[in-house]
């Protein structure tokens, strides 16, 4: 295995971008990438991309090919290869990449995600969301994704005494991250009280626990460790990635308030990268709801079981803390286009190591994580990045 | 040639049903509903009460006010709505042997979402100034309806307006019209179904605030003028937020928009909606006082209006058919099921319909 290295970066605003196609966010993000890594489309290998659901979103599947396509990449007849797993179809689809490069396979790939959310309406995207979950067993018994996440925080605050409070305490600050990234969808802090009075979407979580729909697309370049210096001085390693499954449905499991599949891919990534929790300043964990981020920050092995809570509440989790979690805003501020997240959760570690996120920059960064949950829990992937 | 308002007249359905009512109904917080809508009550039509009927109301009332004028010098009448009864026959030919200006005249409906009723008053003065005609009738009506437990059906509602478009004797001239008009479907209902789709939030920002704001910015530019100048604001208004966001953002104060601002009392009645607003401002208007218009109508267009108040409004007999107000202030709340019944969203046996 060789050393694979991040050289480029792009992404879009994400929010609803009614004037934007799902080709046009991709060749944004592709080409942005692309052109920070000082590519030319000759020297691009393959392409991998991240989506979820464009076939229920936008009805187009064979999306991979589109993009290669509308890059100018299918002149090439560069491979062109779509990965899915829900909420983890970006982070897999960087493994994919990273597997690519680190086994001598190929010298450069990029890698991105991509969805189009808002060309339907909230109800059909709810369903085509909670496609994620296991649908004979779970989703035609009527649980949607807030649904199955609402049990979560539940058995959450039953076992730890976790509070409402806290899993707010979330979003209030991924708020207060996102208002300094202008990339986010929401660039706007909230009040705590304003989260726990927002309308119910499933009690206890309410419509500030959710991350909301969004369109946008990210995209990295992949680069081996040893030809990466040619196309940048500062190129970020990925230090370790790992996957790990869960069973599909909720109910079949021991204990719902952990992802077992985090824990085992944290655990993985942590002894390939030869770290521990304390070595990381910061990550960008998978918060598609308030609750995630504190089942992620006490799963990847932050915080102990069941202080999650507490921590977010102290600020340990806030920029200037302990261990600054979701810079970018999270899925919660910055958006969540299913298939771009887990890309787009890298692009803001490399901007961080790079020292070059501006307002919200985390000072003297030199490891970070990201987290990438499909379903509840059932794909996880767990990416280390560290500066060379 | 100038041409302006030579009169007009007005109709609301009595009927009521508050979003308290609605909510109540379907699970929905109907309190959070009104706040969030800024819409007290919706009007709903009774059971014999259509766009035809409700066209013949307006137009009489608007004929009432000028018993001089002889309907034979009318010599186009058109209706705009997005509910006309039939898919095939027009309701116009109706609305003017109603009033009895028929038949040597000619008839058409039109529809664009809720802007059919300024776009047929548009159509009036090229005609009028065109000197094609002496006398055209423009009316905006609509007995819309939102899908049950969609959150359109707190908003939609009935009613409409007519005008009397001539070139002599105006109680209002119309200073200048401008459209904005781009293909954006932020609202649509297919042939054959019975209720409409909407965009959802799409509807806001591209759709309803960016056309108004361009249309209104149109005329203030081909007029040179500015929102202080106007003493009357009128906009579209699918709720009762909207048209105040939309004026603050063009520089219009909630005391200029507040006498055409109907919604909050009656909901949404779509292409009678903006024609309702200049309806309520021409009961109270004054010579030589401006009114600014803004029509918008989903899919998606703009027509703006610039009308200046003329002194022949004091000889004006507008107490000769009910003002806007008499309409709105006359009302009977209902409860969900006598709504449910009126607007024919339950079956019955056909002999019994």
């Amino acid at each position: 295995m060789r050393d694979v290295a991040v050289i480029g970066i792009g992404d879009t605003k994400f929010g609803e971008l009614w004037d934007l196609s799902f080709r046009d966010i991709g060749i944004q993000a592709g080409l942005a990438a692309v052109e920070d890594a000082k590519l030319v489309a000759e020297e691009i290998d393959a392409l991998y991309v991240g989506n979820m659901s464009a076939g229920r979103f936008i009805d187009q599947e064979h999306v991979a090919a589109l993009i290669a396509d509308y890059s100018g990449l299918a002149r090439d007849n560069t491979p062109a290869t779509r990965i899915e797993a829900a909420g983890a179809s970006g982070g897999l689809a960087l493994r994919e990449g990273y597997l690519a490069v680190a086994s001598g396979m190929h010298d450069i790939v990029v890698v991105g995600g991509a969805e189009k959310m808002t060309d339907v309406g909230d109800v059909l995207a709810t369903e085509i969301q909670s496609s994620a979950a296991d649908q004979q067993w779970e989703v035609v018994f009527g649980a949607t994704f807030p649904a199955l996440h609402a049990m979560i925080a539940r058995r959450h605050m039953h076992e730890y005494g976790t509070t409402r409070e806290q899993i707010a305490q979330v979003a209030v600050k991924n708020h207060r991250h996102g208002a300094l990234n202008p990339k986010a969808q929401f660039q706007r802090e909230i009040e705590l009280a304003s989260v726990l009075k927002a309308p119910p979407v499933a009690e206890p979580l309410g419509v500030f626990d959710c991350a909301p729909f969004s369109d946008g697309a990210a995209a990295v370049v992949l680069c081996s460790m040893e030809k990466a210096r040619r196309y940048t001085d500062a190129p970020i390693r990925i230090a370790a990635s790992a996957q790990a499954s869960d069973t599909l449905a909720l109910h079949t499991r021991q204990d719902i308030t952990s992802f077992r599949a985090t824990q085992v891919a944290a655990r993985e990534a942590f002894k390939r990268a030869r770290k521990e929790p304390k070595d990381v300043q910061l990550a960008e964990v998978h918060d598609n709801f308030t609750i995630s981020e504190i089942l992620a920050i006490e799963d990847l092995g932050f915080f102990p079981k069941g202080q999650g809570g507490r921590a977010t509440m102290e600020g340990e989790t806030a920029l200037g803390g302990k261990l600054a979690v979701n810079t970018s805003g999270g899925l919660k501020a910055r958006g969540d286009p299913i298939g771009a997240t887990g890309v787009a959760q890298i692009v803001e570690l490399v901007q961080q190591l790079r020292g070059t996120a501006g307002k919200r920059q985390v000072p003297g960064a030199k490891v970070g994580m990201a987290q990438n949950v499909g379903g509840t829990g059932a794909t996880v992937v767990v990416t280390i990045l560290e500066v060379v | 040639m100038e041409v302006g308002i030579v009169s007009y007249g007005a109709y609301v359905p009595r009927y009521r049903i508050t979003p308290q009512e609605i909510g109540r109904v379907w699970g929905s917080d109907g309190e959070a509903m009104s706040k969030g809508l800024m819409i007290y009550s919706k009007s709903v039509p009774s059971p014999d009460e259509d766009v035809i009927t409700i066209a013949v109301e307006a137009a009489r009332n608007m004929m009432r006010r000028v018993p001089e004028i002889d309907p034979k010098d009318i010599g186009a009448l058109y209706t705009g709505s997005e509910s006309h009864p039939y898919a095939v026959k027009p309701s116009g030919t109706i609305v003017a042997e109603a009033i009895g200006c028929s038949p040597n005249m000619t008839v058409a409906d039109y529809e664009f979402a809720c802007k059919a009723g300024t776009a047929a008053i548009q159509n009036c003065m090229g005609l009028v100034g065109a000197g094609m005609v002496k006398y055209a009738v423009a009316i905006g009506a609509d007995t819309s309806q939102g899908a049950p437990g969609d959150p359109l059906e707190y908003s939609a509602s009935a009613g409409g307006a007519a005008f009397l478009i001539g070139a002599k004797d105006v109680i209002a001239t119309i200073n200048h019209t401008a459209s904005f008009t781009t293909d954006t479907p932020d609202f649509w209902r297919r042939e054959g179904q019975d209720y409409p789709s909407h965009g959802g939030r799409f509807t806001g920002e591209p759709a309803y605030f960016k056309h108004v704001t361009s249309g209104a910015k149109l005329v203030f530019k081909n007029m040179g003028s500015q929102a202080s100048d106007y003493q009357y604001a009128v906009f579209h208004q699918p709720n009762g937020k909207f048209p105040q966001r939309v004026a603050k953002m063009l520089g219009f104060t909630d005391k200029q928009i507040e006498v055409g601002l109907l919604t909050p009392q009656i909901g949404n009645t779509y292409s009678g909606a903006v024609p309702l607003g200049l309806s309520a401002v021409l009961d109270v208007a004054e010579p030589g006082e401006r009114i600014f218009v803004v029509a918008y109508g989903s899919g998606a267009g703009s027509d703006g209006f610039d009308i200046t108040v003329t002194d022949n409004i004091k000889r004006f007999n507008r107490l000769a058919a009910p003002l806007v107000s008499h309409y709105v202030n006359d009302r009977v709340v209902i409860d969900y099921a006598t709504y449910a019944k009126f607007r024919g969203k339950i079956r019955v046996k056909e002999e019994v319909a």
